[in-house]
């Protein structure tokens, strides 16, 4: 089956008993008994709900794992995830990683007694230098947020399958459409659901799979203990939202490729960040390991002050946290998905005070580019900082 | 095509509260008018009755460095803030935090200690919390000891330098014993250490912990604050602005958030939550009388009848008994035929629900409790629970009598 009608047939949602197209909302929590000897396949909705546990399998058949799992959002999803390790345990952590588990691993986790290492990983080296004796995890995002950095995936699991290490992938900016890290090695697969898979800004979720039933077993008995589940209206949300998964990011990512191209020739833009630019250096990984580059990319204006001007002009993309939706958004990393990160940690991953992220949405790639051409033209020229890459990608990329 | 920008802009004062907040110094309001209003009329553009589902995951920003108020829905959402609210006014409260369940409440709050630390814990407790404790959280170094807290003199000898808290259910789940909480909390701030109650089996109607000196209520509001069967749901609140501080970061971080139909539910259940606490009560104390007069049944565990060993701090700490009822069979071969010719009431697992629930903990909600602790403290093989829902008091008992009566029969042989 394509993946396409995969997102659609992969998982029996025909409910038996009246042959509902959609999965009924089962908004139950608690379920009767029949007999005492032979309790029934659902008990208490925590431990499992029909309706969760539709998409629960639905994630699971597009990411190619034994199973999955639902949980209240996609920090709730990472947060339980991390449960698998415990008191003493080290963890490999790519260092660009979302500002939110960033906080998580450090001012949570930490008091828990695990540790972790921040490391480029796109650098092999790296992650193997910073392996120790309790190290029992790599943690990775790719492309990273917000300046898509590309980690080989395969190369990781190899690595870490030589030492024994667990490999937990975030694949919220790809979903499985775009990437699917079990089939390259990965053990743990990651969902923010409310990204592309929910995929229409109404529905907090967050979503995991494993690639074995053993440590589906593990996390089975984190998501029943620790309860940070998905409710059965949101659950059905999600599933909702991932039939048109294929069709939403096919429109986004070709508008997203459009847009890139055409800022990385704006004057007023400094530096242009997105895979699906040859210039890129994960462009040839991408290719490889993704079939597609996604709908979000990232420009650099310069400044703050220049930032604001263009959140000011821009009439069509929301100004907003989140990303992945059937609207273009527009978001701030230092101040929005990685306030939560240090001033010199930021810095040191590249996100500037002038770096702006987009989301690709639905609407009219022309609009958007007319809507973005005004705010970027009131700009002027951005200063020429001594950056010749930049400089080179733009005579590379004069708008065709 | 244009956006109109300056609609959130102009209106920063969308969810200010008007009426139940500018009223509360004015004129007292008892519980059952602070459930009633909660979110009566907040939405001041349209007025409507009912506070609207927000579904937004994402807010506009007016401008950068610029926010309404909501930015991220799991950092906050506007039907979750309404639902917070009134949970923490219920309370006596300083602030509320909506989770996507009991447990995830529970794991919520534990993110407060850190490994090395200690708590001192109900010994009776619900077994999901005890699952939790010894499988998920003693792996990153928190201690836990279980005590029977009827006695504060157990509570002092459990107290070690490393201990940081104290979690109290009372009732307690399933055998209903009696905690008294403003002594548990003197104990605990002489010691340092934050008092954390459980309050699902009472709710704030019956049971009001924060105004006892506890710093910290928890409810499995799947339970009576729900009321319905049909949503899953935590909520904490806490007390004093630091605690409160400490909440929100680690609600926000963790993620274990209510989504926003759910909040939505939960509210609307709390709304009749006096109406349906009194039938609760009064149904189940009719049921705990007739219950002790059954020859089936050896043990009846219900803090309002006055033999009850609690029934004097029970009075004095709380205003009502509610709907929980445990009892003994005379043998474990009764509970098969007992729960099988049950017509009315379901055996299921839960609670505090408006449908009368049967549970059998040895098996279902207590199975993660080592048999040795569950037999010494007392949730036998024989034991059951009830959760007594607002049926006819004459149908739930007729249908609770002929299911006793008939598994006399069934095991009659081993009983007698």
């Amino acid at each position: 089956m394509n993946f396409a009608t995969k997102l659609l047939h992969g998982t029996s949602c025909i409910d038996p008993v009246t042959g509902a197209a959609s999965v009924p909302i089962y908004q139950a929590s608690t379920f009767h008994q029949a007999d005492l000897d032979r309790p029934g396949v659902y008990d208490y909705a925590r431990s499992g709900n029909p309706t969760r546990h539709a998409l629960e399998e639905a994630i699971a058949v597009l990411e190619g794992g034994e199973r999955g799992f639902a949980f209240a959002s996609g920090m709730a999803a990472i947060s339980s995830v991390f449960m698998l390790f415990s008191a003493g345990d080290h963890v490999v952590v790519a260092e660009d990683v979302y500002g939110g588990t960033y906080r998580f691993l450090t001012k949570v986790l930490s008091r828990m007694g695990i540790t972790v290492s921040f490391v480029d990983t796109t650098s092999l080296e790296q992650v193997e230098a910073a392996i120790r004796p309790e190290t029992k995890g790599i943690y990775l995002e790719t492309p990273s947020n917000p300046t898509l950095k590309v980690t080989d995936i395969a190369a990781v699991c190899a690595l870490a399958k030589q030492r024994g290490l667990l490999v937990i992938v975030d694949n919220t900016f790809m979903t499985p459409y775009y990437q699917r890290p079990l089939e390259l090695g990965a053990d743990v697969v990651i969902h923010s659901a409310t990204k592309f898979i929910g995929g229409h800004s109404d529905v907090v979720a967050g979503l995991a799979v494993t690639r074995e039933a053993a440590l589906g077993e593990q996390l089975y008995m984190i998501q029943n203990g620790m309860g940070a589940i998905l409710g059965v209206q949101d659950s059905w949300l999600v599933l909702r939202g991932l039939k048109s998964l294929k069709a939403r990011l096919d429109v986004s990512t070709q508008t997203a490729e459009k847009l890139a191209r055409w800022l990385s020739t704006h004057p007023a833009v400094s530096r242009v960040y997105y895979t699906g630019l040859p210039e890129h250096d994960g462009h040839d990984l991408q290719n490889r390991q993704a079939s597609g580059h996604g709908a979000v990319l990232s420009f650099d204006v310069g400044s703050r002050e220049r930032a604001k001007a263009l959140f000011d002009r821009v009439r069509l993309p929301i100004v907003a946290v989140s990303l992945g939706a059937v609207e273009t958004i527009l978001s701030y990393p230092a101040m929005m998905s990685h306030a939560a990160m240090p001033p010199a940690e930021r810095a040191r991953r590249g996100i500037t005070d002038g770096l702006i992220r987009l989301s690709a949405g639905l609407e009219d790639a022309g609009d958007l580019l007319q809507d973005l051409a005004q705010a970027l033209d009131a700009l002027g020229p951005v200063e020429q900082v001594a950056d010749r890459d930049a400089a080179d990608d733009k005579q590379a990329f004069s708008w065709a | 095509m244009s956006v109109n920008k300056a609609f959130f802009s102009e209106k920063r004062g969308l969810f200010s509260l008007p009426s139940a907040n500018s009223l509360e110094g004015e004129i007292h309001m008892h519980l059952e008018t602070k459930l009633v209003q909660a979110g009566v009329a907040k939405d001041e553009r349209t007025g409507a009755v009912s506070f609207p589902v927000y579904y937004a995951t994402a807010y506009r920003h007016p401008a950068l460095g610029q926010s309404t108020g909501y930015d991220y829905t799991r950092t906050a959402n506007p039907t979750r803030t309404v639902l917070e609210q009134a949970i923490a006014e219920a309370e006596g409260g300083d602030a509320g935090f909506a989770c996507a369940s009991g447990m995830a409440a529970v794991h919520t709050v534990m993110g407060l200690f850190s490994q090395g630390d200690h708590l001192v814990v109900s010994l009776d407790l619900y077994g999901g919390t005890y699952r939790l404790f010894e499988q998920v959280l003693s792996r990153y170094g928190l201690r836990f000891s279980y005590v029977d807290l009827r006695d504060v003199k157990n509570l002092e000898e459990a107290i070690r330098p490393e201990t940081r808290a104290v979690f109290v259910e009372t009732p307690t789940n399933p055998l209903m014993q009696i905690t008294d909480i403003a002594a548990v909390a003197e104990v605990a701030k002489r010691n340092g250490l934050l008092t954390i109650v459980d309050n699902t089996f009472m709710t704030p109607y019956c049971q009001r912990p924060l105004g006892l000196g506890a710093d910290l209520v928890l409810h499995s509001a799947t339970k009576y604050l729900g009321g319905h069967n049909d949503v899953l749901a935590g909520l904490i609140v806490t007390k004093g602005e630091e605690l409160s501080e400490k909440i929100r970061f680690l609600h926000n971080s963790i993620g274990a958030v209510l989504g926003p139909q759910d909040c939505w539910l939960l509210l609307r259940g709390m709304k009749t939550l006096a109406l349906r606490m009194e039938r609760h009560q009064a149904n189940a104390y009719a049921i705990a009388q007739k219950l002790r007069e059954h020859p089936a049944v050896t043990d009846v565990f219900y803090p309002g009848l006055a033999e009850h060993p609690g029934y004097e701090v029970q009075r004095r700490q709380a205003s009502g008994f509610s709907g929980m009822v445990s009892f003994r069979l005379r043998s474990a071969d009764q509970v098969a035929p007992f729960l099988e010719r049950l017509r009315i009431v379901s055996f299921a697992e839960s609670l505090g629900g408006v449908e009368s629930l049967c549970t059998y903990p040895a098996t279902q909600t207590h199975a993660d409790i080592p048999q040795e602790i569950r037999e010494y403290v007392g949730v036998c093989d024989r034991l059951l629970r009830l959760s007594v829902g607002i049926e006819h008091p004459d149908d739930l008992i007729a249908d609770v009598c002929q299911a006793l009566d008939a598994s006399l029969a069934v095991a009659g042989g081993s009983v007698r």
